[in-house]
């Protein structure tokens, strides 16, 4: 915070300022209480109930957590799947929004909130709508199939419902949560630093390697995050464009506690993955200053 | 401009472009989908005509839950914007000992999967024994929706120059008075943003929706059940119709925005 101009305001400051942060901050802190962390401590509770029933705080055992780590269930295959879906989505987005962010920081001057506002709404637009609309256009006699016919090919490929289809299906819905965080890391690079590197002689890939790279890196990384953990919970995906051929965790939890209503259970499964996302997000914000990211002067 | 950097300009325009037709592909498909006459959609379409758009605009069911998604959209936009201008005061403007911590509490549920929020919700209200509905739904998106405005406000806190509401204090206004003549209209471009992505993504969003609505249904839910089981071409028209629904209000917000910020600028 900058010093204060007048020599009583700092006094007063000094005074009214902690109470006063503590005051606005307490309506989020009473919401995200109440609506956070209390259903976390409710699925925690939960997790420890006996398997198949709701007996919670009344009965304590392991068993759920017992049945997630035995080798012999298959559950482990959903971790798996969710993991190599989330690691891949994280890869593919690095490189594809990469150009784009970088486009919208230097390039493209003020055509860039034009670009940033037609990538941002289709995060208003329901993903179901819009992988439904990936189903359409590669569905038989869909537009890509319907088109290859009529210029005369035998159609298109057969590539719905499969693996390889719900990771295009993940790295399409989350590619904004990787690009802005991306174009708000590039900001941050001081564009005279570029300017003297070039001026010493370094080359493009010594400047980008030296100087954008690890100064562009806290948004990278919040990127980077943010796309694993949304991709770690993913299961639009895997229901619609993968026609349910894999079962990812988030499925697996809905399972629990929908049509096998074990409540234990998917609370068990809930809290790894929160546990696992909770540790890895702390760790990644407790080396990131989000005030000189977000921009305070 | 020497080649490589023109060569550089022309690559990362042209990806551009090229991701950008594929982010908007699938929403020309469905809005394709919806306009073709018949029950089951091919390509090319050989019949173009409005008569899903009629029958969806005529449905009661759908009149019904276009009504819960306004009610709930429009609940959270007014709910989250008053509780996240608090929030973004405390995460960007005061200096206070819980700070960094509290920047970091805040920004958790942003990180967090959507469908085990949910769930984790609808589990968390089923042992309070509250009975699910959209007022459920609400509360749903406001933790999530919350957080997500505090940050879009914060923004606009952090180029706020604090001095300006001392000097206010200075001149011997009062409290209100400076709240209501310096610190609003100069966050108002912020509010403003803040409350256009409460309404949309409260809007679009299906996940909570799903687990916390309860027997209620939103455009989304609908939408999602019917392309599981049941489809007609009223999906697509339906879908259609709420991205440009969607659309017609982020231009709106933007206009409205523009017209403050030139008047501001005068």
């Amino acid at each position: 915070m900058r010093a204060t101009p007048s020599w009583w305001g700092a006094e007063a400051i000094a005074l009214r300022l902690p109470a006063a942060g503590t005051r606005a901050a307490l309506p989020v802190a009473l919401l995200l209480t109440a609506g956070f962390v209390a259903p976390l401590v409710a699925i925690i509770a939960y997790s420890f109930a006996t398997p198949r029933s709701f007996d919670v705080f009344s009965s304590f055992t392991l068993e759920n957590y017992a049945g997630i780590f035995d080798t012999s269930n298959t559950v482990w295959l959903s971790f798996l799947w969710s993991g190599l879906f989330a690691i891949a989505t994280v890869a593919l987005l690095a490189v594809f929004a990469y150009p784009i962010a970088y486009g919208m920081d230097r390039l493209f001057g003020r055509w860039s909130s034009l670009v940033s506002i037609l990538f941002v709404f289709p995060l208003f637009v329901s993903e179901n709508v819009r992988l439904y609309g990936w189903v359409l256009f590669f569905i038989k006699n869909g537009v890509l199939d319907g088109s290859l016919k009529a210029v005369g090919f035998d159609g298109g490929p057969d590539i719905l419902f499969t693996p390889g289809m719900i990771l295009a299906g993940m790295v399409y819905t989350y590619l904004p949560f990787m690009l802005f965080p991306m174009t708000l890391g590039l900001a941050m690079v001081p564009k005279d630093l570029i300017d003297a590197a070039r001026d010493l002689g370094a080359s493009r890939l010594q400047i980008w390697r030296e100087v954008e790279l690890p100064l562009a890196m806290p948004g990278i990384l919040i990127g980077m995050l943010l796309t694993f953990v949304l991709g770690i919970g993913a299961v639009a995906e895997a229901k619609i464009l993968g026609g349910q051929s894999v079962i990812v965790i988030a499925h697996d939890i809905e399972i629990a506690f929908t049509y096998s209503q074990n409540w234990p259970l998917g609370s068990a499964l809930a809290v790894v993955i929160t546990l696992f996302i909770g540790v890895l997000t702390l760790a990644v914000f407790g080396k990131l200053d989000l005030d000189r990211l977000l921009g305070r002067r | 401009m020497d080649i490589n950097a023109r060569r550089t300009r022309a690559f990362v325009t042209l990806w551009t472009i090229l991701v950008l037709v594929a982010i908007y592909l699938p929403i020309v498909c469905g809005a394709l989908a919806s306009l073709s006459k018949g029950r089951y959609f091919g390509f090319p379409v050989r019949e173009y005509s409005m008569e899903w758009w009629g029958k969806t605009v005529d449905s009661i069911e759908i009149g019904m839950l276009t009504r819960t998604s306004f009610a709930v959209a429009i609940t959270v936009t007014l709910l989250s914007v008053v509780i996240a201008f608090f929030g973004a005061l405390a995460f960007a403007r005061y200096d206070w000992k819980g700070r960094r911590l509290f920047q970091k509490i805040v920004l958790l549920p942003i990180f967090f999967p959507q469908p085990v929020l949910g769930l984790a919700l609808l589990l968390w209200f089923s042992a309070l024994g509250i009975q699910t509905s959209w007022l459920t739904a609400v509360f749903a998106h406001l933790v999530w929706i919350v957080p997500v405005v505090t940050l879009v406000i914060s923004i606009q806190v952090y180029g706020f120059d604090p001095t300006l509401e001392e000097a206010a204090y200075d001149l011997g206004c009062s409290r209100w008075q400076v709240f209501r003549e310096v610190t609003l209209p100069l966050l108002w471009p912020g509010v403003w943003s803040g409350m256009l992505f409460a309404f949309l993504l409260s809007w679009g969003n299906f996940p909570l929706s799903l687990y916390t609505a309860g027997a209620d249904s939103t455009i989304p839910k609908w939408l999602y059940a019917k392309m599981v089981a049941g489809y007609t071409p009223m999906v697509p028209a339906l879908g259609t119709m709420s991205t440009l629904g969607a659309a017609l209000a982020l231009g709106l917000g933007g206009i409205v925005l523009y017209l403050y910020r030139r008047r501001q600028a005068q």
